[in-house]
């Protein structure tokens, strides 16, 4: 329970501060790699939370998958400083979208705090791992997986269809 | 002791900062990743309710998010790279080719 404590602060903290500094960056590639590590530390969190199979799924598909892909695509673009937007007034938009941001952020504080406290009891090894979630997947949501197959194939046509279009 | 609100606040946390990063930003790539960021955000929402009620249908949904979310991830990037080859830019006043 106390080492759940401790690695829970940690992975938390580690999320929120780099992800401050991806929101902070100038240069995109120095917040994606910011963001990388925001992605490492929630699979740390879904680890935490016993979902075994979803820390193996965010670690390979975002940390390795869609993240090495935006890496790769501003790679490509070769953004140099000349490129980058020119964000002067930033001071004055962060104030105000804070101010537009905080009661909204201040209603779900609240809402979260008046939710009753439950600690987390002991449960079972087989929760979220591989098996019960494969066979989860496979005999209630059939229908909505096999949904998500035609949608990556559309996915996959739509990039092939935008690549070769000269626009 | 961790109870379940913490989960949900780190959550809340991660969301909100996505939100600020596609309020202020002008960079194309730092708004599509903010957007990642309330994406997983979200998930982090599911996967503590699913171990709250010890029930695997909030994990079944992060996995198919997940899904969605590479999909989105392919075809955004791509647009993406579009627009850069016409225009040269990554500032999103520059696009205002539908007047919106």
């Amino acid at each position: 329970m106390i080492a759940n404590t401790i690695f829970f602060w940690i992975f938390s903290l580690i999320a929120v501060i780099s992800a401050l500094f991806m929101i902070t960056r100038k240069h995109p590639l120095s917040s994606a790699l910011c963001l990388v590590i925001t992605f490492i530390a929630l699979s740390g969190l879904y680890g935490l939370l016993s979902a075994k199979l979803l820390f193996v799924i965010q670690i390979l598909v975002y940390a390795g998958a869609i993240m090495s892909l935006i890496i790769f695509s501003i790679m490509l673009l070769n953004v140099k400083e000349e490129n980058l937007p020119k964000e002067d007034n930033i001071k004055k938009r962060v104030i105000f979208s804070s101010l537009l941001l905080l009661p909204m952020f201040f209603i779900i504080y609240l809402s979260i705090e008046l939710y009753e406290t439950y600690y987390f009891q002991d449960i079972s090894s087989d929760f979220g791992s591989i098996k019960s979630l494969g066979l989860f997947l496979f005999t209630k949501y059939t229908l909505p997986f096999e949904i998500v197959s035609i949608l990556l194939l559309i996915a996959l046509l739509g990039v092939v269809v935008l690549a070769k279009r000269k626009i | 002791m961790i109870s379940t609100q913490d989960y949900l606040i780190v959550s809340a946390i991660l969301f909100f900062i996505g939100v600020l990063g596609v309020l202020t930003r002008k960079n194309l790539f730092i708004i599509f990743m903010s957007i990642e960021l309330m994406l997983n955000s979200v998930n982090l929402t599911f996967v503590t309710f699913s171990r709250f009620f010890e029930d695997l249908t909030g994990q079944a949904i992060v996995f198919l998010v997940i899904a969605v979310a590479a999909a989105e991830a392919a075809i955004g990037l791509s647009i993406v790279i579009l627009i850069f080859k016409n225009k040269e830019s990554l500032n999103i006043d520059d696009f205002n080719i539908m007047k919106g």
